[in-house]
């Protein structure tokens, strides 16, 4: 391996980074830098789930057992805690395990995500109970909605008069000041793989809260069928209810869907958040650090947001920065300290109540990112991973293709990583336009041959989504790339393109986030018709329905909202924070869930029973 | 003596290794990541010292923090865990719910779009809360018979109790259902179609339905339905009886795969009999005792269902020298399964290596062309056979013939220095003679040591070998200045990034 090779850092197909200036000296693309506006209050968000949650548990009056679903755990522990349940009269918790349970409360009280399996699991609950001849009440909590499919199960097995049923509208959770999450991952396959149409209105209902919330919005731009069905879904719940005109803190809105993009969510993350997110997979805003970053026997749980102070300093830098930042802390860190060296009393006194208590904080946050950054660096210094990113990078650039095939032929004859293989042949699917039909045929021989032909279903889930496929033969394959690339140098986007560049060099930047800038500055997706036709897009952008003016207006305007329905990750999140700095805009990213390579490809296999 | 050593001087390059890029300690972040560490470190005593009472601490260290929920569940978890352990409950049957007819239930899904007033004392009027954001749903005064199918749709979607009944012959129901398409709300399809129970050619209602029977469980109506074969194959992962399972995939052969997924089907039908008669034969000769292999290394699974290459892997291990006559030969498995070179060589040393076969690893690059000479060769980079070799444990002697043979003189030193075969870094230094690395390499040995001595052989030999090198030299060259390019390239701050990227 070569130095060459492995210090290319990924740009945009076509361009290097070679000579990329530091950020300073990248002239803006405006001359007058608008510092960005305040972001919107979410934590109401979270109270209105809470005291809804209060309300329902009051519906059912008395001491009684809560289950809740494992995958809704970590979200209500983000807007309760145990003592808010207690005072509400729950005696004990359980986890849904789709076991007899052993409670001996006579009121139980289920709070589950809307899936058949768990319904007909407390069916059989309760079956079982009038079996042993005993009463008791039981109360199912949906959220964040019911589905008519749910009662049909409870009809079906005949105990729909013995349960009563509710929703709890807990549609959205704040994980950070500026993104909030459905927490539904199961979003992506059951639309985008099995065209299932369940989630929509609920994306509908996300927009109508937010536009209740934070609205009037003024714009709504959007790419992908879904989007297109979110918002009319919102439209439609718009119409229903009364309109009171006001003042907004938000003032565009994308949408995007999934399908749009590929390629971003199958590269390995590079910015810190996202490499901590590929590798020790933060959960709900909260990550646990094993023994080998905490250095001590045990594992802690940490929350990863905008509070943690040094975190918030490195989230959004490539790895490679984040060294010299943590070292150069440390050394801060040391000269605070060491100030105490030689003060009086007095001085010492002011220093113990004022400063100690900051610095000691900051010391343990930045012990435990010290960890973690050594932890990843054992892993990343590895000569695997190092080939692996080198690989990367060419499809990217989209060359050494033989190379690359090569290498990934290997990592399946070896049979490293399963997963990773299968990101390997996704994201040479995507960035070639297709596998010429010999290496297709070949590559997913040799791919069963390896982890075994049940993955045969998985083969067929990511031809359905176009994400590994073979080449259709007799067409050029550049069709889309040319477009694309000719759309990046085009004059008006010029300016910008520099600025991405410079940050390519820091994340994984595709053309999502490059068409988006690009709409924004033309208002419009006027002229990129083309692109979005070749993106499968179903691009659409309408006008919303407030016009307020003056100086709340501009402020509001710079206050976009993107939502993401499929899920986003973290590289995305940094691309959209840097996009914002660099032009003065503030961006709120709402998604289905956050999601990286390792998620997305989880969510396609198919070889378990 | 001052002309010797000027000659000497001469007769020595300065280096030109900057000591190439080691993905060990020395690594600059690395050092720095650790002095960062140590510094924060030697200040936690002072951190330390009043650290219980810090409410700090709890804040932002909630990790998993008293109180919060998932603690809750867990301490529920532990406590109930010997009594559930103890007794496997299991549900009771209750004869009485499956059989239940549906039609005469009282809470039937029907009654409840007919708006009965029993299900309105049901429905909690929990919407009444935030009324702003949710309007109450069940509102009977609303309940008007005849709507018209988008009316009807848009009142489902409100949650709102609605009449079905109405929509009896087959195009009311179609009109109804394109309508809930129209609405794209998943919920309101699904709904819909559960009423009718009625396939229809509409698609995206279609996959609805699909998607109900697949959570549902109704595997067999959707076999029946839509005769999917991956569908029907996929059923074979709930078989748990080996010779079921192997009988069912039999019966998928006669499905209308594409070409090659019949192929691949084929291959898994052959894979799992030939597995069969292999762990039949192997369980027995391991309980018997009769191999030494098994003896050494005993199995840890069975090999059924097991991917081919791991299979491979496992005849490799286990039954290398056997003639291609048995089922369990490497070369059996590798014929009947057309695998490629690569694919049986990469296997092959991984299992060889794995037993630290050493000879066997050899005879597996040497080929020997018709003048009887032999040579190594090999179907992947011979960097590539090292990490495998070295994974594995492999001995310096074993590894030094591998590094000696990579073309890449930077390549050759990187890796001599990671696998510490010392003596290809010292004639590699002498072939491109590089005074300062010998030197700098020979401070790290014992002055007793042998490399130490073979150095000191190497510096004092090389003015009297001055002409004999000389031509070396030349030979050299080549290779040399491509190092160099290289390595010029490697200041601190790029090789950093260049580690790190």
């Amino acid at each position: 391996m070569s130095p060459h090779a492995t210090r290319r850092v990924f740009t945009s197909k076509g361009q290097t980074d070679g000579c990329s200036p530091p950020l300073s000296l990248i002239p803006m693309a405006q001359s007058i830098r608008r510092d960005s506006p305040e972001l919107p209050d979410f934590s109401l968000l979270k109270r209105l789930a809470r005291d809804q949650l209060i309300y329902l548990l009051e519906q059912l009056p008395g001491r009684k057992d809560l289950f809740i679903d494992a995958d809704l755990m970590s979200p209500l522990d983000r807007i309760a805690n145990v003592s808010t349940l207690k005072q509400h009269e729950v005696d004990k918790l359980y986890k849904v395990e789709y076991k007899p349970i052993v409670s001996t409360s006579d009121q139980l009280c289920f709070l589950i995500r809307p899936r058949l399996q768990s319904v007909k699991w407390i069916c059989d609950v309760v079956n079982a109970d009038k079996a042993a001849g005993k009463f008791r009440r039981y109360k199912l909590i949906f959220t964040p909605q019911k589905f008519y499919a749910c009662e049909n199960v409870l009809e079906e097995q005949g105990i729909f008069g013995d349960v009563t049923t509710d929703e709890w509208g807990f549609h959205l959770l704040p994980l950070d000041d500026d993104i909030i999450s459905l927490e539904l991952p199961e979003f992506f396959r059951d639309y985008f793989l099995d065209g299932n149409q369940r989630w929509v209105r609920t994306a509908g209902c996300v927009l109508h809260l937010l536009h209740s919330l934070y609205g009037p919005f003024s714009k709504v731009y959007g790419i992908g069928r879904c989007s297109k069905m979110a918002y009319e879904s919102w439209r439609e719940q718009v119409e229903e209810g009364e309109q009171k005109g006001r003042d907004g803190e938000i003032g565009s809105v994308f949408l995007f869907d999934r399908d749009v993009d590929y390629v971003t969510p199958m590269c390995s993350q590079v910015v810190y958040e996202g490499l901590v997110d590929d590798i020790f997979r933060i959960k709900c805003g909260c990550v646990e650090f094993g023994p080998e970053v905490t250095s001590s026997d045990k594992s802690l749980k940490v929350m990863l947001n905008s509070q943690d102070k040094v975190f918030n300093q490195i989230r959004n830098e490539h790895f490679s920065n984040v060294f010299g930042f943590l070292s150069q802390k440390a050394k801060n860190l040391q000269t605070a300290y060491d100030k105490r060296c030689g003060m009086d009393i007095k001085q010492i006194k002011t220093f113990v109540s004022e400063e100690l208590k900051g610095l000691k904080q900051e010391h343990r946050l930045l012990s435990l990112h010290i960890g973690a950054s050594e932890s990843m660096m054992k892993k990343k210094t590895k000569q695997e991973f190092q080939e692996l990113l080198k690989t990367e990078h060419s499809l990217l650039e989209g060359f050494d293709i033989r190379e690359c095939i090569t290498f990934i032929e290997e990592h399946i004859n070896r049979q490293c990583s399963m997963i990773e293989s299968l990101r390997l042949l996704c994201l040479l699917s995507l960035t070639e336009n297709g596998l010429l039909s010999k290496d297709y045929k070949s590559m997913k021989a040799q791919y069963l041959q390896s982890y075994g032909v049940d993955h045969l279903p998985t083969f067929a889930n990511l031809k359905q989504l176009g994400i590994l496929v073979e080449q259709p033969t007799g067409e050029t394959l550049t069709a889309m790339e040319n477009k694309v690339g000719k759309l990046v140098n085009d004059r008006a986007a010029g300016k910008l393109t520099d600025a991405f560049s410079s940050l390519a060099k820091k994340s994984h930047f595709r053309a999502l986030s490059r068409r988006l800038n690009l709409v924004l500055e033309r208002d419009g997706w006027t002229g990129l018709e083309e692109v979005t036709r070749l993106l499968n897009g179903q691009e659409f952008a309408a006008s919303g329905c407030s016009e307020a003016d003056g100086k709340a207006r501009s402020d509001t305007q710079r206050t976009i909202l993107v939502m993401f329905l499929g899920g986003c990750t973290f590289s995305e999140i940094s691309a959209l924070r840097f996009l914002g700095k660099e032009k003065g805009y503030k961006f709120i990213i709402v998604t289905t869930a956050i999601t990286n390579s390792a998620r997305l490809i989880e969510a396609l296999l198919d070889n378990r029973a | 003596m001052s002309r010797a050593k000027a000659d000497e001087d001469d007769y020595w390059n300065s280096s030109k290794f900057t000591l190439a890029f080691t993905f060990d300690e020395e690594d600059d972040d690395y050092t720095r990541l650790k002095e960062s560490k140590k510094a924060v470190n030697s200040i936690s005593a002072l951190a330390d010292e009043d650290d219980d009472d810090d409410d700090v601490e709890k804040v932002s260290w909630s990790g998993e923090p008293v109180g919060s929920i998932s603690w809750s569940v867990k301490e529920t978890a532990s406590k109930l865990r010997p009594a559930g352990d103890s007794r496997e409950l299991g549900f009771p049957k209750i004869s009485a719910s499956p059989s239940l007819p549906k039609n005469n239930s009282v809470y039937s899904l029907s009654s409840l779009f007919k708006g009965t007033a029993q299900y309105s004392t049901l429905d909690t009027p929990a919407r009444h809360y935030a009324p702003e954001l949710r309007k109450p749903k069940c509102e009977y005064k609303d309940y008007i018979s005849n709507w018209s199918p988008q009316e009807t749709i848009l009142k489902m979607q409100q949650g709102k109790v609605v009449s079905l009944e109405r929509f009896q012959s087959l195009q009311d129901k179609m009109l109804l259902l394109d309508k809930a398409v129209d609405g794209h709300d998943g919920n309101i399809i699904t709904a819909v179609e559960v009423l009718f129970r009625e396939l229809v050619g509409r698609e995206t209602a279609l996959r609805h339905y699909i998607h109900y029977l697949k959570e549902s469980g109704e595997q067999k109506v959707l076999l029946d339905l839509f005769r999917s074969e991956l569908l029907q194959y996929k059923h074979h992962l709930t078989i748990t009886d080996e010779n079921k399972r192997r009988d069912f995939l039999k019966t998928c052969l006669g499905l209308p795969f594409s070409p090659e997924d019949s192929l691949h089907v084929q291959d898994h039908y052959t894979l799992l009999e030939r597995q069969i008669i292999i762990e039949e034969n192997d369980k027995q000769v391991e309980r018997t005792g009769q191999s030494d292999v098994f003896k050494r290394f005993p199995r840890k699974a069975s090999i059924l269902n097991m991917p081919l290459i791991t299979t491979l892997y496992y005849s490799c291990f286990y039954h290398y020298s056997e003639p291609e006559g048995t089922y369990s030969s490497p070369a059996n498995i590798r014929r009947t399964f057309k695998l490629a070179e690569k694919q049986y060589f990469l296997t092959a040393l991984a299992a060889r290596a794995k037993l630290k076969a050493w000879t066997d690893v050899d005879s597996l690059f040497t080929t020997r062309n018709w003048l009887g000479f032999t040579k190594k060769k090999s179907p992947v980079a011979f960097q590539r056979v090292l990490d495998i070799l070295h994974k594995n444990n492999a001995p310096v002697q074993v590894l030094e013939v591998y590094v000696n043979l990579l073309e890449d003189l930077e390549l050759k030193i990187n890796m001599a220095h990671k696998f510490k075969c010392h003596d290809v870094i010292i004639n590699t230094y002498r072939d491109t003679k590089d005074k300062k690395q010998l030197l700098g390499y020979q401070k790290k040995f014992d002055m007793s040591s042998a490399e130490h001595k073979k150095i000191a052989d190497v510096l004092n030999n090389s003015v009297r070998n001055t002409h004999t090198l000389h031509i070396r030299y030349r030979h050299t060259q080549s290779l040399y200045s491509k190092a160099y390019t290289l390595t010029i390239g490697c200041s601190a701050d790029l090789s950093r990034q260049f580690k790190t990227v």
